[in-house]
């Protein structure tokens, strides 16, 4: 009976409830903004941390976040291009460490175990809004990134090898918000999902392997992410020639 | 327990999007700020202040090294002009000596012969000297009989 109990508290699923807060007119969701509440925070004391005392030999943290900062510049440099990877490193950057912490905060901190009176805290990135929001940002930075780089000419991308791309090129506007956004939301919430079901069904051993694999989603779809948030930009600052 | 909810509901669902999304779009954007100035920018300076110390330092030891080739190879030439300088001193100096030995013993020749020559002379002077004394000896010994015999008589 106690067991029985326990498992029912520990498993149930609760998808596509929330909890609501409401500032005036408007309704936010609150368990979204509490986790990354609490995982930007512990990623900025970390940050804080490792750059309190930085010396040209790096010691302890330092080397963590110089590792770090060396993976977000090669990827920022090979997707961009050496031109203008400068200006774009921290946002790629930013959104790499974003939906990393939000996706391995959301596997690895047992939300589960804090009540709330609707809905239940997880990773950030498996709500809709967030990953919306961030492919949003992302389309806007590319469409600034080309515009400051090249004026009006980044229009000739829609023609680029002919006039015939154009209709596809638009499309492409509007596909890549929805494919990046749906990509994150989609692995993100089905990871949540298959552990909370196999732990709902099999509450031992069984969802260890699949969390496993969901810490490895969770760490390839952050790098996916920021890739193709650069890929995006090096596309529009390219120069066809 | 497993409440699937997905699109139906009109509060809540999966998809529901409200005023959550432009409010993290808008913490995104701070957070970008807000890293930049706590971890790309101070962690860059450093890296980056990193590897210019180092390119630096490959370029100045590479400087330094064709430095060392250039005067390993000046010293090099400067050793072989040494050498064949030591040597033809040397040389002179051999024939320098052969010439000043074979000098040496032409005198010691010259003097020797002399010093044999006058001493021979002497020997010659002296052993007519003898023979004339002898000589004389003889005619006083012969005068000395001849007048014995002649007192006999």
């Amino acid at each position: 009976m106690f067991f029985n109990s326990l498992l029912t508290n520990f498993a149930a699923l609760e998808v596509g409830q929330h909890l609501y807060w409401q500032i005036g007119n408007i309704r936010l969701h609150g368990q979204v903004f509490l986790t990354s509440w609490i995982l930007l925070g512990a990623l900025l004391v970390f940050i804080s941390l490792g750059t309190k005392k930085m010396g040209n030999d790096p010691k302890g943290l330092q080397n963590l976040l110089e590792f770090l900062w060396d993976y977000i510049r090669d990827l920022a440099r090979t997707q961009i291009g050496e031109k203008v990877y400068r200006d774009w490193m921290p946002f790629i950057g930013t959104l790499f460490l974003f939906v990393f912490v939000s996706n391995w905060g959301g596997a690895l901190i047992p939300w589960r175990l804090i009540k709330l009176p609707s809905g239940e805290l997880g990773a950030p990135t498996a709500d809709i809004n967030t990953t919306i929001a961030l492919a949003l940002l992302v389309s806007l930075s590319y469409f600034y990134a080309g515009l400051s780089n090249k004026g009006w000419r980044y229009f000739e991308y829609y023609v680029h090898p002919t006039p015939i791309m154009l209709p596809f090129k638009i499309l492409e506007d509007f596909t890549k918000p929805l494919s990046l956004s749906f990509r994150l939301f989609g692995n993100i919430l089905a990871d949540e999902l298959v552990v909370g079901v196999l732990v709902f069904l099999v509450p031992l051993i069984l969802p260890i392997p699949v969390m496993f694999l969901g810490l490895f989603t969770s760490a390839i779809q952050a790098l996916i992410f920021a890739t193709l948030a650069a890929y995006y930009i090096g596309e529009a600052v390219e120069e066809h020639h | 327990m497993l409440a699937f909810n997905f699109f139906g509901a009109t509060e809540g669902g999966l998809f529901d999007i409200n005023a959550t999304l432009p409010l993290m779009a808008i913490q995104v954007v701070a957070l970008t700020y807000i890293l930049n100035s706590l971890f790309f920018k101070p962690v860059g300076n450093v890296v980056e202040k990193r590897e210019k110390f180092v390119s630096n330092n490959i370029i100045e030891a590479k400087n330094k090294l064709s430095e060392v080739k250039k005067l390993e190879a000046d010293l090099m030439t400067q050793l072989q002009s040494a050498r064949s300088e030591a040597q033809r001193i040397v040389g002179e100096a051999e024939n320098e000596s052969d010439k000043l030995y074979k000098e040496a013993l032409e005198l010691a020749n010259n003097e020797a012969n002399a010093s044999k020559e006058k001493a021979r002379l002497e020997i010659e002077s002296q052993t007519s000297a003898a023979r004339d004394q002898l000589s004389k000896q003889a005619d006083d010994l012969s005068e000395l009989i001849v007048n014995r015999l002649i007192l006999e008589k």
